[in-house]
């Protein structure tokens, strides 16, 4: 495949799953506003979905849509970091992955607004404003939650420990992205990973928790190769357009 | 029958924003270019989010007007560079969202450091300046919360963006 078509897969897998996942929260979350907040971001993330998959669907030059893009295809054509697919355990595990994709994501966007591309570089420069009001809230939830009571650090704790091996899959790279380099389509990236390492340094201090030292990593999902909770989140997500391929609203 | 592009900007001035309909899609700054291309009127129509839901609906009320003031051949393209702004609702925009009940958006406040909790809005019903913010999303993505401590009314403040 196409490394841009590849790139624009992987950053719009990424979203679109966390989309999801972040949009069944709607209705059950423990308090109105972070009902609202989880749905008004899982809107910004299937928005920035859309303008990916425009852009892989464009280089590809196959005539598919976005709609295709997100509806048909399988698992293992899936190219989403596997942080995205982990499950909504609880509130905790819901925010910890947010708050570590956030702390991804926001220099991965400010390093795209400076794309040699130029649909990538517009997509940057209108998704980092969004980006920005993300990490605004998951931030300062992370803190409140972590330094405050016995129960809610636990869990907050305990979140951090399950998520953050998979942290790593946000930020791991192959030739694609280095064949993307050569091209000026990407910028450094290197600097994403410094930039997630400090924000997640200094927030997770300031929460009272500590990053699990044993180094695991646990990557794949940007080439394919996925955990067991993404059938089902696919399942859901496309029962509708597989039951009815033709339906129009 | 081609209309002059400022007559077509003056009937896009009486389209309502679906979300907030005191206020048209030109004072709120989206469409950012109208021109003919033969016998085709094309609008460019920047989003406000993303993922705003409305932008579809946008762009069908668009055509719809222009339909009904005999124009034939309408597109509506979207334009997703620059990136819009809060900073581009007009002046007539910022009084009416005010008029309507909701606080305007802080003027080159986007990115800004601190970006919500630097903020301010002044009460739309009192005009005092002592507020507080209740919650970061409100009734749609691109609105916060906040309550008037003086005349304790809550009410919505358009975000910076």
């Amino acid at each position: 495949m196409d490394p841009l078509v590849t790139f624009c897969l992987r950053m719009g897998d990424t979203a679109l799953i966390l989309g999801q996942q972040t949009a069944a929260w709607c209705g059950h979350a423990p308090v109105l506003e972070e009902d609202i907040a989880f749905a008004n971001m899982g809107l910004d993330l299937i928005g920035q979905t859309q303008l990916w998959y425009e852009i892989a669907a464009e280089a590809e030059g196959k005539g598919r849509t976005p709609d295709d893009l997100a509806f048909f295809r399988t698992e293992r054509q899936f190219l989403n970091a596997q942080l995205v697919e982990r499950p909504n355990v609880d509130f905790a595990h819901a925010l910890m992955r947010q708050y570590l994709f956030d702390a991804w994501h926001l220099p991965m966007q400010e390093a795209l607004c400076e794309s040699g591309h130029e649909p990538i570089r517009g997509l940057a420069q209108k998704s980092v404003k969004e980006v920005r009001y993300h990490i605004d809230r998951s931030r300062d939830l992370i803190v409140r939650l972590g330094d405050g009571s016995e129960e809610s650090r636990a869990k907050m704790q305990g979140a951090l420990d399950a998520l953050w091996p998979y942290a790593a899959d946000l930020m791991a790279t192959d030739e694609v992205e280095k064949t993307l380099a050569e091209q000026g389509v990407l910028p450094d990236l290197h600097r994403v990973r410094r930039a997630f390492d400090a924000e997640t340094a200094a927030t997770l201090e300031r929460a009272t928790l500590a990053i699990p030292e044993n180094g695991h990593a646990r990557t794949g999902g940007r080439s394919g190769i996925h955990t067991e909770t993404m059938g089902y989140i696919l399942a859901e997500m496309q029962s509708v357009p597989r039951s009815y391929p033709d339906a129009r609203w | 029958m081609r209309p002059d592009t400022d007559t077509v900007r003056g009937w896009l001035g009486e389209v309502p924003d679906p979300e907030i309909p005191a206020i048209s899609v030109v004072d709120l700054g989206i469409v950012r270019d109208v021109g003919w291309e033969g016998e085709t009127l094309v609008v460019d129509v920047t989003p406000t989010y993303a993922g705003c839901p409305a932008t579809l609906v946008i762009a069908l009320d668009i055509e719809t007007a222009l339909h009904a003031r005999g124009i034939e051949k309408v597109e509506v393209r979207r334009k997703m560079s620059p990136a819009w702004s809060t900073d581009w609702i007009s002046p007539e925009g910022r009084q009416k969202l005010l008029d309507y009940g909701i606080a305007p958006p802080q003027l080159n406040a986007a990115n800004c450091a601190g970006m919500l909790s630097a903020q301010t809005a002044a009460c739309p019903q009192c005009g005092s300046e002592n507020t507080e913010m209740l919650a970061g999303r409100g009734s749609t993505p691109c609105k916060a919360q906040f309550r008037c401590r003086d005349c304790r009314e809550p009410f919505d403040y358009f975000k910076a963006i």
